[in-house]
């Protein structure tokens, strides 16, 4: 039985019609990680340096950002009892009795599905079977499995937030590259700090619904250092798509100031042990991890649009 | 033999009407855009072949 079902949600005494929005519903397919998962997505399409429609071009990154929203939502669906216990998450539509779970179940699946089938109509049936894989490792691995049972959760499960670069490259090619892989891996190592910096300020939330984030079970020392030896390990992550070549000396510039800032504010906050200054240092890393990603894919997009960059053949 | 009575039909409030109405439209635009990009896409699909057929 889900958990949403089991929940403090009371479905008998919920109205018979629906109750949500339109926009309760866009709510649904969590935006924000939509947006990561286009822009991520398109550098990955970029890559490929072969010639796609721009329609199908289009339609590909549609049904891709469509299958994430669809994954965000059945995330919703199975962990609405944990959202309503979280401050976080207690105004997401099914906790706030917005939308029902079944609505939700019933919308994510039709989304997951149509998203595959129209993804390998239109571009092959590899990347669907890919976006089918990542729906699936985001919904069952790691809503239903690790989030629950594990620390590690967000690490190994960060792995399907990291896919969209592949599956962009996929969509044109039918396969996968190294320069692709090293974008999956710049995003899979980014995953924990990003994310840990966040669950230090929210750790009370996670160890009330019970879910086993880092800071819950190892505590916050051991989070910070954690988070600081994947900061660490990051910087030369990033820099690799120039390292190996695939990228200008400009990009390599940018990884490396980019890198050295995750460093020391990683650092900082592992210095930061209590009060506002460590909450304060927890959401300066989390606000710079995000904009880390973006200047970096931003380099790399540009990298490949942009015909002529300076000292490009540099390394 | 008895009969089951019908459920009684819940009566709407009007900002459950609005709601209603809201989800009516996106839905409506929803379906009316997916005609349209399946089209493009049907034409992008095709390409030049969309020619090459008997008349």
């Amino acid at each position: 039985m889900s958990l949403a079902t089991d929940s403090l949600i009371d479905e008998a005494s919920r109205p018979l019609v629906s109750r949500g929005t339109a926009r309760d519903y866009y709510e649904l397919l969590k935006p924000r990680v939509m947006q990561l998962v286009i822009f991520t997505a398109l550098v990955g399409m970029l890559t490929a340096h072969e010639h796609i429609n721009p329609v199908i071009g289009f339609a590909s990154i549609l049904a891709i950002a469509i299958g994430a929203g669809a994954s965000g939502c059945l995330n919703m669906w199975y962990d609405a009892t944990i959202d309503s216990l979280m401050e976080r998450t207690s105004k997401r539509p099914i906790p706030s009795g917005a939308i029902a779970p079944g609505e939700a179940l019933a919308f994510g699946m039709t989304l997951s599905i149509g998203s595959v089938l129209f993804l390998g109509l239109i571009s092959n049936w590899y990347v669907a079977g890919f976006l089918a894989f990542t729906i699936f490792f985001y919904v069952v691995i790691y809503t239903m499995w690790l989030k629950h049972w594990t620390a590690q959760n967000i690490v190994i499960g960060g792995a399907a937030g990291s896919f969209p670069p592949m599956i962009g490259y996929m969509a044109v090619t039918g396969s996968v590259n190294l320069e692709t892989f090293l974008q999956f891996l710049i995003i899979f190592v980014w995953t924990p700090p990003h994310f840990w910096a966040l669950a230090l300020v929210k750790s009370k939330d996670y160890a009330r619904a019970g879910v086993p984030m880092l800071p819950v079970v190892a505590g916050e020392v051991a989070t910070r250092r954690q988070i600081l030896i994947y900061s660490i390990l990051l910087a030369p992550v990033g820099m690799a798509p120039a390292l190996f070549g695939f990228t200008s000396l400009v990009y390599l510039v940018i990884s490396a100031v980019f890198g050295g800032i995750m460093i020391w504010l990683a650092y900082d906050l592992s210095r930061k042990l209590e009060g506002d200054a460590a909450r304060k240092a927890s959401y300066r890393l989390f606000g710079t991890s995000i904009l880390y990603l973006f200047v970096l894919f931003g380099a790399l997009l540009l990298e490949e649009v942009v015909p002529f960059i300076p000292w490009r053949n540099l390394i | 033999m008895n009969e089951q009575p019908y459920p009684e039909v819940p009566k709407l409030s009007p900002e459950d009407l609005a709601r209603q109405k809201s989800r009516s439209k996106a839905l409506g635009l929803l379906l009316g855009a997916l005609v349209i990009l399946f089209f493009i896409v049907t034409i992008a699909k095709l390409g030049g072949n969309v020619w090459n057929r008997e008349l």
